[in-house]
């Protein structure tokens, strides 16, 4: 963490001061729970606070000093800021913060550089239809994923670390909703925060995308997102079970496991990133800062042309086109790859350890 | 541009909770309905977008609720807090109605906290709008459209035609010029006149320009003023107003929850000359810090001092504007411009007063002062461990008890007798049960219980001439 505090730090300190001595916002979600808990906002503390928030939007059309109020306190705005900073400050190599302010530059040189290593590696198109082996050998794809494979999860855990550290524990009074589930772990009452997405939905009401707009779009579409990947991720891993343990060397039937997992995960990666691209540009601009809708435009979209060329691979695989498609896959699959620590994948990474912090300190 | 030919059913003057009750039970009714909100739309729904919570009567826990409150309990609080300033036919018909609020506004959509969780335990008494005021207005006003309720925003009524007793337009001024406003009834809704200083100079004199007014800017009591001028019978201390100690940082208007301050019971409070002037430890906070406004109004300047020592950081509510800290008795003085001599004799005396005792801000406790004038009765320790901290204070104003008199229905009460056509819901009548003094949340049952009943009857008035 840096020291100096930055514009965005100031700004949350006063809105967390005010929104400690109003509270009427409590009910809504962990943020206020956890601010409440707290006298003193240090930037460790604006951190976890800018973490732990969904950007569900509920606390600004409630607050009585919300613009244009002399207060100004836009909290989903400033933390929305706030976040992408943490994620600068806490990017290994600490040069690499660079691309969470430039994160359509990021995202196309990456892109430049995997097409270029990718059509280095690839083989001249041979004749066999759907042998992806002949166009780039599997030993190079497993060396060059698995190494960089290596790097990201590095550089995801650094990030990680960093995050955890900064952050100071605070003794907590339990909660209501706390005690009602404190027969399950921190650690489970977390995961379940994040695979249902509760706090977009955790007063019994959709989140909103604009003053009294609730609409479960979002929730939904980011299900379709996450479990869409989680999907893709199973499929390759079932793929290399096949490939290392039984000797079944792709391309596998249509009906297969891996082919089934990645169909279905890769139609909610259409439908999920394609549908928040959507949804983004259309939602209350108050809401989230530009730095952080763009870093969020920039994966969606890595997300969506991973997803397509993957599934047009799949269509077209007996086709002549296949070498190049999946030259132009594999390359978007890359730059994804090499860019996962430094965009919004991230965010996955930072919320999830501040739900899990969250509920360690409600456990208190 | 509005056009002069419609006829309304109703015209509701104001654009707070009483008013948006009153509009949404008329629209449900079929009436054509029109809101004239004096304020622009980002600073809609008068004093209500400050506000938390609702008192409700209950004879059983209910999802919003713990225990019970019953009917008669309700009335004792009350009785209490008014000194019998309240009529008692309305004030129980009120608390009766209560009972279904929540689930009466839960069909404009409006929500409620499921438990309570905050500072204040008022979750056995008051049900908390979800997200507070602003979200509870935010349904109200979503509701309203949904429906088809006319509003108009940045609306002022500067004109009342009332003939033989009847109300037939209101004139309004808008950023785009003057209109008639033409309706078949009224319903007064347009709060009382805590933001006008003019008129409380009228009461309180030069005091009244150091004044905080807590709430909206547009409560100028331009339709009280009308009503009263034009015949209503008035009701409530017209004297009186609500005033809490509020940190004199505030901003002038719309401060709202924040700017309240929470150290006074704490510490001791001196006024500009440096001495105390009143029991900071009398009772438990909530139940005192609504007589703390008047105190300060009565000091010089309207200006004082809450000083407490590093001992009790911590145990407050931490303000939203920093504390003065200074390391001696003397520095903090010439912070605070008061005299460093007096000052230090007050609590030079104060310390020595203090008697022995176990410290538990949580119960009134056994820490005292003897032979002090005045003497702290509770959580009186020494200020001796610095750095001392101090908020300065002024009276901050919540709302004001004149209004008009109105019948159980909601009906106007004129000098010749009741009205036909006119209402009055919310802060504007609320002196027919809240005379004087305050209980927490009573401002949002009477405007929610009475906003109901006169779009009910303005409705079925409305209904009537139309069908004549």
């Amino acid at each position: 963490m840096t020291e100096a505090l930055t514009d965005a730090m100031r700004k949350a300190e006063h809105e967390m001061v005010v929104c400690n001595a109003c509270r009427y916002c409590e009910a809504y979600c962990p943020v206020f729970q956890a601010m409440e808990q707290r006298v003193t906002f240090q930037p460790a503390d604006l951190t976890y606070l800018a973490n732990l928030c969904h950007n569900c939007g509920e606390c600004l059309y409630a607050c009585q000093y919300a613009p244009p109020h002399e207060f100004n306190i836009d909290v989903p705005r400033t933390l929305s800021k706030l976040r992408v900073e943490s994620y600068e400050s806490f990017a290994w190599p600490s040069f690499a913060a660079i691309a969470f302010r430039r994160p359509w530059t990021t995202t196309l040189v990456a892109l430049v550089v995997s097409i270029v290593v990718v059509q280095l590696i690839s083989m001249s198109p041979v004749a066999q239809p759907a042998d992806f082996y002949a166009v780039i050998p599997h030993h190079v794809m497993v060396t060059l994923f698995g190494v960089l494979g290596v790097f990201v999860l590095a550089a995801i855990a650094i990030g990680h670390r960093r995050f955890a550290d900064s952050a100071n524990d605070q003794e907590l009074r339990a909660s209501p909703e706390g005690l009602r589930h404190r027969r399950l772990a921190p650690q489970q009452r977390a995961t379940r925060d994040v695979l249902t997405l509760k706090h977009l939905h955790a007063t019994g009401e959709d989140c909103v995308d604009g003053e009294e707009q609730r609409r479960p779009w979002r929730r939904w579409l980011h299900h379709c997102t996450f479990y869409g990947f989680a999907l893709c991720f199973a499929s390759t891993t079932v793929a290399a079970i096949y490939h290392l343990f039984f000797g079944w060397i792709a391309p596998y039937a249509y009906i297969s496991l891996p082919v089934v997992l990645g169909t279905i995960g890769g139609l909610g990666l259409v439908v999920g990133p394609s549908g928040l691209l959507v949804l983004d540009r259309r939602r209350d601009t108050a809401l989230t800062h530009a730095s952080e809708r763009s870093l969020g435009a920039a994966f969606l979209t890595m997300l969506l042309l991973t997803s397509v060329t993957g599934l047009l691979l799949l269509l077209l695989r007996e086709r002549p086109i296949m070498p190049a498609l999946l030259v132009v896959h594999l390359a978007i699959v890359l730059a994804l790859f090499i860019t996962f620590p430094y965009g919004k994948f991230v965010h996955g990474i930072y919320r999830g350890a501040a739900l899990l912090k969250f509920r360690r300190e409600e456990r208190l | 541009m509005l056009n002069a030919n419609v006829q309304y059913d109703i015209a509701v003057l104001g654009g707070g909770n009483a008013a948006l009750c009153a509009a949404l039970t008329a629209a449900e009714r079929g009436a054509r309905v029109i809101v004239l909100e004096r304020a622009p739309r980002e600073f809609r729904g008068g004093n209500s977008r400050h506000t938390r919570n609702l008192r409700c009567m209950h004879t059983a826990p209910t999802d919003v609720l713990t225990d019970a409150y019953c009917e008669d309990e309700f009335m004792a609080d009350l009785l209490r807090v008014t000194g019998g300033a309240t009529d008692p036919m309305l004030a129980r018909m009120m608390i009766r109605a209560s009972a279904d609020a929540p689930r009466r506004m839960g069909r404009f959509g409006v929500r409620f906290q499921p438990s309570l969780r905050g500072t204040l335990h008022l979750g056995r008494t008051n049900a908390f709008f979800l997200g507070g005021g602003k979200a509870l207005m935010n349904r109200a006003y979503a509701a309203a459209e949904r429906v088809g309720v006319r509003i108009v925003y940045d609306a002022e009524v500067v004109g009342i035609c009332i003939r033989d007793g009847r109300f037939e337009s209101a004139e309004i001024r808008t950023p785009h010029g003057a209109e008639s406003i033409r309706a078949r009834t009224v319903v007064l809704a347009a709060g009382g006149f805590e933001s006008n200083l003019e008129w409380l100079g009228e009461i309180w004199g030069e005091a009244a320009k150091n004044f905080i007014i807590r709430g909206t800017p547009y409560n100028t009591g331009t339709v009280l003023r009308l009503m009263l001028d034009g015949g209503a019978e008035p009701v409530g201390d017209p004297a009186q107003c609500h005033a809490v100690a509020v940190d004199a940082r505030a901003p002038k208007f719309d401060g709202g929850i924040v700017t309240r301050l929470d150290s006074v019971p704490l510490g001791i409070v001196v006024n500009r000359h440096g001495d105390r002037f009143y029991d900071e430890g009398e009772d438990y906070w909530p139940k005192r810090y609504a007589i703390w406004g008047r105190l300060v109004a009565q000091q010089p300047d309207q200006i004082a001092y809450s000083i407490v020592d590093s001992k009790v950081i911590g145990r407050f509510m931490p303000s939203v504007f920093p504390p003065l800290v200074a390391d001696s008795i003397r520095e903090l003085a010439s912070t605070l411009g008061v005299p460093a001599g007096t000052l230090g004799g007050t609590i030079e005396r104060f310390n020595a007063a203090v008697r022995p005792g176990t410290f538990d801000h949580q119960t009134l406790d056994d820490c005292r002062t003897e032979g002090l004038v005045p003497n702290k009765t509770h959580w009186a320790q020494r200020l001796d461990t610095p750095p001392f901290h101090a908020y300065p204070l002024r009276p901050g104003i919540t709302f004001t008890y004149l209004g008009v008199k109105v019948d159980e229905h909601a009906r106007v009460l004129m000098k010749g007798g009741l009205a036909d056509n006119i209402f009055a819901a919310g802060e504007i009548m609320a002196g027919n049960i809240l005379g004087r003094g305050y209980i927490a949340g009573v401002g949002m049952t009477i405007g929610t219980v009475f906003g109901e009943i006169a779009g009910r009857q303005s409705s079925d008035v409305a209904a009537r001439a139309g069908a004549a």
